[in-house]
């Protein structure tokens, strides 16, 4: 709560020096309008948060299994993990948004198809396939860090390759790979905001709707930021707490 | 070909090459172990007497040549590879005991999801070979929690409860404090004198006179002379060996 406090020190300071004035009124909750203004903006949190949780848990899969082949000691596995890692990682959100939700239906009709994309499902789309270049990176470098002799202890007690993943390499590289993949999260729930260029009703395209009718921009992208920052808090506390929690009695 | 009185042979390495890329690690290496036999291999660092040992397991693949083990010979099937996998047990150096779990769940992991046993059996197998190693009063820890010589003790119970046909030891002591040696070679001693089939590659020269049939000595992967202890100590044929043995002798 700090923190927060702070940010609102800061920025009633800064409007001071300024040539405009401030109308604070718009989310001001003592007022009625201003108290419905504030509930249309945060109702647009279920959305985010769904979008977000459904995008991770989506990376976190596709991310898993694009990275297994980077592992192997073939090269034409490793081939297709580095394509799709470099091409995927390098599309940029945007474009990447507006080709899913115009263009792969498109593409299903041309296939015969007739699959709708909706803004839910496209910003869920995007986001997860986007993120999951980087949660494949994420992965193999915390595999790649385990010791080579942990594999090759796993292999002498007779335990074959999915064995030494699931008992011996993943536990150990889980602890590695959770902060960067909470990173990662955090990183989703801010790139959901795209979502409301292609009409998602969610946090930020209830922002955008209402700076249209009060013509209120910074005070209500304050709000906004502040909505967003109580996101990442908690997500932060609750990685935290399970980072705790699966490094009890580990090393003292 | 066989020269232990027991007669059948453990491991068999014949014409074995192996690169690493540009690097001839082992030039037509030949070795034979006996049923029952200890040999121990010594020689200068890098000359191949570590990959000698992670040959046999398969931890490395050989390039030209033949191995057989416990009768199979070890090809890419993956079959082979299990098999002898199953009757080889292996200590390293740097004791890889799993972090993330107990000292007993390092001894029942393999033979659980290996062998199929009941947590029942392992877990009393596990108790039978850490009362061997003489620690079984740590089961409960975690090996960070352990010194390294019991570390490498709980290693040694590992792989004793894969109940190995052959025990590979690969520099067992070099990662030890001075003090905890004996501790590891005394465990070593034990298992040498019930009967264990042992390859160990080690400096410990004392540990070589007490239990060795054979002593290997290598230099540039190629064994350079092999005999009975005795006469590699007091009247080695090599002027490398000399050389060799009169530097780590000297302490």
């Amino acid at each position: 709560m700090r923190h927060i406090a702070g940010f609102m020190v800061l920025l009633t300071v800064a409007g001071c020096s300024s040539s405009t004035s401030w109308g604070w009124y718009v989310i001001d909750p003592r007022t009625t309008s201003g108290w419905i203004n504030i509930k249309f903006l945060i109702s647009g949190m279920g959305s985010t948060i769904l979008i977000s949780l459904i995008a991770a848990v989506l990376s976190i899969l596709i991310g898993l299994v694009v990275t297994l082949p980077g592992l192997s000691t073939r090269w034409y596995w490793r081939i297709f993990n580095r394509f799709y890692v470099e091409i995927i990682r390098s599309i940029p959100l945007l474009p990447m948004l507006f080709w899913v939700f115009y263009g792969l239906p498109l593409i299903f009709k041309s296939m015969g198809l007739n699959i709708p994309i909706d803004p839910f499902w496209g910003a869920i789309i995007t986001l997860a396939i986007s993120d999951s270049a980087f949660t494949a990176e994420i992965y193999r470098a915390g595999i790649q860090s385990i010791p080579k002799g942990q594999v090759e202890a796993a292999q002498t007690v007779g335990l074959n390759y999915p064995q030494t993943m699931r008992y011996v390499v993943l536990p150990q590289a889980i602890r590695l790979i959770l902060p960067p993949l909470a990173n990662q999260f955090i990183y989703i729930v801010k790139m959901s905001a795209f979502a409301s260029v292609i009409g998602m009703q969610e946090l930020t395209r209830r922002a955008n709707e209402l700076v249209v009718s009060e013509y209120r921009p910074l005070e209500i992208y304050s709000l906004l930021i502040v909505e967003y920052l109580v996101l990442v808090l908690i997500i932060s506390a609750g990685v935290r707490w399970l980072e705790r929690r699966l490094s009890r009695g580990e090393r003292q | 070909m066989l020269d232990h009185p027991s007669g059948y042979a453990a491991i068999k390495m014949i014409g074995v090459d192996k690169w690493y890329g540009d690097f001839q690690a082992l030039k037509n290496f030949n070795m034979t172990v006996g049923t029952g036999e200890k040999v121990v291999i010594c020689g200068p660092s890098g000359s191949g007497k570590s990959t000698v040992v992670r040959c046999i397991n398969r931890l490395e693949t050989h390039q030209n040549g033949k191995i057989v083990v416990d009768g199979v010979e070890l090809t890419d099937a993956r079959k082979s590879v299990q098999d002898i996998r199953a009757e080889v047990g292996m200590v390293f150096q740097q004791f890889n005991l799993f972090p993330h779990l107990t000292v007993l769940e390092n001894l029942t992991l393999g033979p659980m999801k290996a062998r199929g046993l009941s947590r029942k059996d392992a877990d009393e197998r596990a108790h039978h070979y850490l009362e061997r190693v003489k620690i079984p009063e740590q089961a409960a820890k975690k090996p960070a929690q352990l010194s390294g010589g019991q570390q490498q003790r709980v290693a040694i119970a590992r792989s004793l409860c894969m109940e190995p046909k052959v025990m590979l030891f690969d520099e067992p002591t070099s990662a030890l404090d001075p003090e905890m040696i004996s501790e590891v070679l005394d465990v070593m001693v034990e298992l040498a004198l019930e009967g264990m089939t042992m390859v160990v590659v080690t400096h410990e020269m004392g540990f070589a006179r007490k239990v060795a049939d054979k002593m290997v000595f290598m230099d540039m992967g190629e064994i350079v002379e092999q005999g009975s202890p005795e006469k590699l100590f007091s009247n080695p044929s090599s002027e490398r060996c000399q050389r060799f043995l009169s530097q780590i002798l000297q302490h």
